[in-house]
């Protein structure tokens, strides 16, 4: 099962992986112990490959780093839910195959919650098997991620996703 | 391309993509400037060859590479990082590829023409929207989206619908396009403009300096892009304001009635009249930046602190955005000003906005920041606390020992 680690509003990436900690100022093997290294210390040495973030509005706001989703993929998260994304932290995760669904879950999960995620048909399905839906990303979206991202998508085809033709 | 009217956003990306896009269109378009640097290009790399498998990017000539986060080096770490990327450089045949003390990346861009009028500009580095000072379409993007487009020369976006902010009037006696960008984060919100467009109207009167503020700070709002119409002797024939485009709102502000701002901590939304806070202790009062590094964000502040001196215990860091900035200062006589008030000068560069050299905060340490950003941490330690307002506002502070309205001065 997943645990639901829960986030305010306006998380910004300096809070997500501080500039200091970056891979140009330490090194990129280091990497996977800094998420939250401030604003939630326990969080990298006790997070477990497939929970989830579920946080407020604006999530990944801020600086354009992508060693923040990187990070983020890297301590195994499946995915995050808020009811918006940072529009560069949006591509980046797109990027990267690292799945975010818009939706406002804060009020309705608990930090610390166990539920089970289905990527496929997106939904949660909680512990007394209450299922929550999560919206259906597009279709090509789907697609990348299911490639491990947009860069993948593209070194198998050598195009975009939204492109007819090379 | 445009046969119908459309904002200044939906304009250059329908040019681009050569055929009329609307609100929510996914296009792919192509790249005219890439542009990355120091802190992130051994990713872009690493990204280009592992991720993508690619040996060479698409074209040299359209990439931009500037030695400015972390420069000159601080650690052996950057410095490695640093000696990758100029070989890089050699081996793609980069000709645009600035050293350390050029100056700051969008800064660069725009000082040497590297955007035009018209362009799609795309950065690694959120601030990247300060190309809509010369109307170029300038978004900041991570390191694999920037890989991507060296690989292909192109990338994809989702066409934003656009806000207008149409100004009215002119600043009062020591308000600045500072007040304004931090008016406009406590109006809207840190996702006021997620997604979208900016575009600002009534401003043809505003030097360039000030319209790279405006710009910049629009990603603070969440903003894909901030454009100010360029002049028509500067923009190619296709591009311009065009009566009756449709914008998804319309924000007035009269400039006349405008106070001094400023953020206070964690967020950049959290805006109040200087007037309000005044009294706060500093430790620290940073003049620079991509927001507010530029020439006449120094004489603003010089008008200030001519024949004065900065208050005992505060220490004033001014770090120009350019070296082109350190020399008209220099040969104008606004950094002795400076230098004679008890300010010391940084190398050009980001300075420490992002918390890595050159001036990292401590614990319980206050700062008055001319940046963009004062999240937790930000520029050093969590227990640290950064404010953010305008040179004079800056000015103001460093006299004092404590945060100031500079109309009080």
């Amino acid at each position: 099962m997943a645990r639901i680690w829960l986030f305010g509003a306006n998380i910004d990436t300096d809070q997500i992986l501080p500039g200091r900690y970056a891979p140009y100022m330490t090194s990129e093997s280091a990497l996977r112990q800094y998420p939250f290294i401030e604003a939630r210390p326990e969080f990298a040495s006790t997070v477990a490959p497939g929970d989830i973030i579920v946080a407020g509005a604006n999530f990944g706001c801020g600086s354009s780093r992508e060693y923040a989703p990187r990070a983020l993929k890297l301590v195994g998260i499946a995915a995050i839910i808020a009811p918006s994304f940072a529009r560069i932290f949006y591509r980046n995760a797109l990027n990267l195959g690292l799945p975010l669904f818009e939706a406002d879950l804060t009020s309705v999960l608990q930090d610390g919650q166990k539920v089970t995620l289905d990527i496929s048909e997106p939904s949660l399905t909680l512990l007394d098997g209450k299922k929550i839906p999560l919206p259906s990303p597009p279709e090509w979206v789907r697609r990348t991620w299911e490639e491990g991202g947009l860069l993948a998508y593209y070194r198998r085809h050598r195009r975009l996703p939204l492109e007819e033709r090379p | 391309m445009a046969t119908e009217a459309a904002t200044l956003a939906e304009q250059i990306i329908s040019h681009a993509a050569g055929k009329r896009v609307y609100p929510g269109d996914l296009v792919i378009v192509p790249v005219d400037r890439c542009m990355t640097h120091d802190s992130l290009t051994p990713e872009v790399i690493d990204a280009l060859h592992q991720d993508l498998g690619v040996e060479h990017i698409f074209d040299p000539s359209r990439v931009v590479v500037v030695m400015d986060h972390v420069a000159p080096a601080s650690s052996v770490a950057t410095a490695n990082a640093q000696v990758k990327v100029r070989q890089w450089v050699a081996q793609e045949g980069i000709e645009h590829f600035y050293q350390v003390g050029k100056g700051i990346c969008h800064q660069v861009m725009i000082e040497e023409g590297l955007v035009q009028p018209g362009q799609i500009a795309l950065g690694t580095d959120s601030h990247a929207t300060a190309y809509g000072a010369v109307c170029a379409f300038g978004t900041g993007v991570g390191t694999r989206d920037m890989a991507l487009t060296l690989a292909t020369g192109r990338t994809w976006f989702r066409v934003p619908e656009t806000i207008c902010i149409q100004v009215k009037g002119r600043f009062p006696e020591l308000v600045s396009a500072k007040d304004l960008s931090l008016h406009l984060c406590g109006l809207l919100g840190m996702d006021g403009a997620t997604y979208k467009a900016i575009e600002f109207h009534g401003l043809d009167w505003l030097p360039l300096d000030e319209r790279i503020t405006l710009c910049s700070m629009t990603t603070e709002l969440g903003a894909k892009a901030g454009l100010i119409p360029p002049s028509e002797k500067e923009a190619p024939p296709w591009l311009g304001v065009h009566p009756g485009a449709s914008y998804e709102r319309t924000i007035t502000v009269d400039l006349t009635n405008l106070v001094p701002l400023i953020a206070v901590p964690h967020q950049v939304d959290q805006v109040q009249p200087v007037a309000e806070v005044e009294g706060v202790p500093v430790d620290q009062v940073f003049l620079g930046t991509c927001t507010n590094g530029r020439l006449s964000d120094l004489r603003a502040a010089a008008r200030l602190l001519k024949g004065k001196h900065i208050a005992k215990g505060v220490r004033m860091l001014v770090i120009p955005a350019s070296h082109r900035v350190l020399k008209q200062a220099a040969a104008d006589g606004t950094l002795s000003i400076l230098l004679e008030a008890g300010a010391t000068i940084g190398t050009p560069g980001c300075g420490p906005c992002i918390g890595r050299h050159m001036g990292v905060l401590g614990a319980g340490e206050v700062c008055l920041s001319t940046g963009n950003r004062n999240f937790r941490g930000r520029m050093g330690s969590p227990e640290a606390r950064i404010y953010l307002g305008s040179p004079e506002t800056a000015a103001a502070t460093a006299l004092t020992g404590h945060i100031t309205d500079p109309r009080k001065i």
